[in-house]
């Protein structure tokens, strides 16, 4: 771990507040062409922020967010990409969705049911994603590859799932389809937020859960250390003893249990039920989250908000005349001028480490030194 | 090299948010404006404020969204309406579609009309806070979830006008070998096709209809894929078929090309396509449309607050009240227009039941 000093801080928050404001003013130049006002935008976002509703909105988005951010960054952390986090969640929702609203289930307790309902999310999660570890240890098939093609498989395999003749019911006069609704005795309740309609997700606990769990096994356990060393090189892992395989069939297994988990806010907290308008694409959104915040428990939870807070104040900008679409690219724009932010911040980090080792020798590098 | 591949990804990301962005953004160029009130006739009741709430893909997606912004945009010029146009988001919740109403409805509008059944849940919610104020919801009616003393439901019977559309494809096919082109495999969808293979079996029994959906939900970019349509029309005509029904909103266009590369034929759904001026290449092989007026509905619905006549519950369009029909524009169907007009008569009268799922 990195020490922390004043200086350190200031250079780790340099790059994403920068990222932030470079992305603001794009936005606004952008805005500015179209003719629409910069300023009536940033009102109308600031107006949202007094809304309560808003802001339980923007959490529970971020609650959500913050599950798909941790799945991506496991694999992330050891240099997998798994691009499958969308597929996964998907087929764990569905599923889980299907055990926990199935008749039997409503004699089980209510604690059990929902914990048998997450275990199954995580089961199933882990299972698709296994496939794709699957195919990596033992024919060497991209992970990156596999995982965009059962993100396909998924959506097939749902719909097919999805029908009146297997795990879905059609209601009277209704053009959606949805698995069986999961009643009260299966439901997490939510938590009130004060002025709003709209509940706080009562699983936001087990997002935290899972983000300190994250945090606590990658920085202090072995099996941290080894997926972390694995990822920094692979080489170094191995003379060290690490079998790379093993490590990747367990931080895919892993990774998919988590994104198991992304659907489960919302399956069990507003939706209460699989049906044709579950959100899809948080995979993709986890993939952005997890960049931004860099991988970093705490890191993801800030941008997991942001993202949130950005995606539920589309609906004042449009209110407000502003097109809706401003939004998507401002979050664009954020995730790349963040990743030029860091690597500009470590580039400077370097030099000035090596000016330093460079004074306390009693030499300073010219520039074109150190930049060689 | 870990820098490397995390700013590949990041890029690659990003490219494909603001991409994202753009290829929305065309569509929805006029949405979001309040527009002005304009000439209410002298007239001295302050103007209705119509809150409307698309379906994704809003304004411009030249099918379902669009008939009822054509609506809309006949308010605007015979009642002098204000209207707030919003516009839903490709993976949203349920919760940014209730605030989207709610947002509404505290704006002061009055009454407020979301189109599309996946906003049922969110309906309900917000009409049950909001009494004083009028909802509708088209292609939904689902008791105890969309359903209220402020809530019309207006449905369409799109089986029917499809198997008229059925009828005409039976009489005009050569080689007795029909095509259904889906956007999304959807219940309201299938019905579509029910209707229209109902009508094709009625009228030539030994007819084929080959049936393609172009993707399967969550993914309901079948609804918007000009060149998905396209390719799956070609490999029907290349199959033999001769006449393809693209029950698909925007994709259809695609279908249309690939009838006029191969001199076949194609029937166009929800507006008389023949006359949508962004048509005008390829209207030529457009045989009929089976039309769904949403617009027509909308205006109702309207209209009916105005006279203080509103009534809620399910308000069905179908051929009998006018609110499904098939087109004649072009003229193509001239020769054989009695004998689809016989079939219509007959569902009309009940002599013909068009069934609605398979």
């Amino acid at each position: 771990m990195r020490k922390l000093s004043p200086r350190s801080v200031l250079l780790g928050l340099a790059a994403p507040v920068g990222a932030l404001v470079f992305a603001l003013l794009v936005c606004a130049a952008i805005l500015a062409l179209t003719g629409k006002s910069p300023a009536d935008t940033i009102d109308a976002m600031a107006t949202a922020t007094q809304r309560p509703r808003t802001i339980a909105n923007s959490i529970n988005s971020a609650t959500t967010y913050y599950l798909a951010a941790v799945a991506v960054a496991i694999g992330f952390k050891m240099k997998l990409f798994n691009i499958g986090v969308d597929g996964q969640y998907r087929m764990a929702a569905m599923l889980s969705a299907a055990l926990a609203g199935a008749t039997f289930m409503s004699g089980v307790p209510q604690f059990l049911r929902i914990a048998m309902t997450i275990v199954a999310a995580m089961l199933v999660g882990a299972a698709w994603a296994g496939l794709a570890a699957l195919l990596k240890v033992t024919r060497g098939v991209s992970e990156v590859i596999s995982t965009i093609m059962l993100n396909a498989i998924a959506t097939y395999l749902v719909s097919y799932l999805l029908n009146p003749a297997r795990l879905a019911q059609a209601t009277a006069g209704s053009n959606n389809i949805s698995t069986r609704r999961i009643d009260a005795g299966g439901q997490v309740p939510g938590l009130p937020y004060p002025g709003s309609t709209s509940k706080v997700f009562g699983l936001i606990f087990l997002a935290v859960l899972v983000g300190v769990l994250y945090w606590f096994v990658l920085s202090r356990t072995r099996f941290g250390f080894e997926l972390k060393a694995t990822g920094l090189s692979e080489s170094a892992a191995v003379a060290s003893g690490v079998s790379v395989k093993r490590m990747v069939v367990y931080s895919m297994l892993i990774s998919g249990a988590v994104a198991g988990l992304v659907g489960m806010p919302q399956l069990l907290g507003s939706s209460y039920g699989y049906a044709l308008d579950f959100p899809p694409g948080l995979g993709f959104i986890g993939i952005a989250v997890a960049l931004l915040g860099r991988n970093h428990p705490v890191g993801m939870a800030v941008s997991a908000l942001l993202w949130g807070y950005l995606d539920n104040t589309a609906n004042s900008l449009d209110v407000a005349g502003i097109p809706r679409e401003i939004v998507a690219i401002m979050q664009g724009v954020i995730v790349l001028s963040v990743v030029a932010a860091y690597e500009l911040v470590r580039r400077y980090r370097v030099r000035a480490e090596q000016q330093e080792v460079g004074r306390a020798l009693g030499r300073t590098k010219t520039l074109e030194e150190v930049s060689s | 090299m870990r820098g490397k591949t995390t700013g590949l990804v990041a890029s690659l990301l990003a490219a494909g948010l603001v991409l994202a962005a753009c290829g929305s953004d065309t569509a929805t160029t006029g949405s979001g404006g309040t527009s002005s009130p304009g000439s209410t006739g002298g007239s001295t009741s302050p103007a209705i404020k119509v809150g409307l709430a698309y379906d994704i893909g809003g304004r411009g997606d030249q099918s379902f969204n669009d008939s009822a912004a054509r609506g809309l945009d006949k308010l605007k010029a015979d009642l002098g309406v204000e209207a707030k146009e919003l516009e839903a988001a490709a993976g949203e919740t349920e919760a940014q579609k209730e605030d989207r109403l709610r947002q509404l409805a505290e704006g002061g509008y009055n009454p407020i009309i979301a189109v599309g059944f996946s906003y049922a849940e969110s309906v309900g919610k917000v009409a049950k806070d909001f009494s004083d104020v009028k909802f509708a919801i088209v292609d939904d009616f689902t008791e105890g979830t969309d359903t209220g003393a402020n809530i019309a439901n207006l449905t369409f019977a799109e089986n029917e006008g499809s198997y008229l559309v059925g009828v005409a494809a039976a009489l005009k096919s050569q080689t007795g070998k029909i095509g259904f082109v889906g956007g999304v495999n959807t219940p309201l969808i299938q019905k579509f096709e029910v209707g229209f293979t109902a009508g094709v079996k009625a009228t030539k029994a030994e007819a084929t209809v080959d049936v393609k959906y172009l993707t399967q939900p969550p993914d309901f970019t079948g609804f918007n894929d000009p060149a998905k349509g396209e390719t799956a029309a070609n490999g029907m005509f290349d199959a033999g078929v001769d006449v393809v029904y693209a029950a698909a909103g925007g994709s259809g266009n695609g279908v249309f090309k690939a009838a006029k590369a191969k001199g076949k034929l194609g029937i166009g759904v929800d507006s008389d396509q023949y006359t949508l001026p962004s048509l005008t290449d390829v209207k030529d092989v457009i045989l009929t449309s089976m039309i769904k007026q949403v617009d027509v509905a909308v205006v109702d619905f309207v209209t009916s607050i105005k006279d203080n006549k509103f009534v809620a519950g399910q308000k069905v369009y179908d051929l009998k009240a006018g609110g499904i029909d098939y087109a004649t524009s072009g003229g193509k169907i001239d020769d054989i227009k009695a004998k689809v007009d016989e079939a219509k008569t007959k569902i009309v009268s009940g002599e013909i039941k068009v069934p609605e799922k398979k």
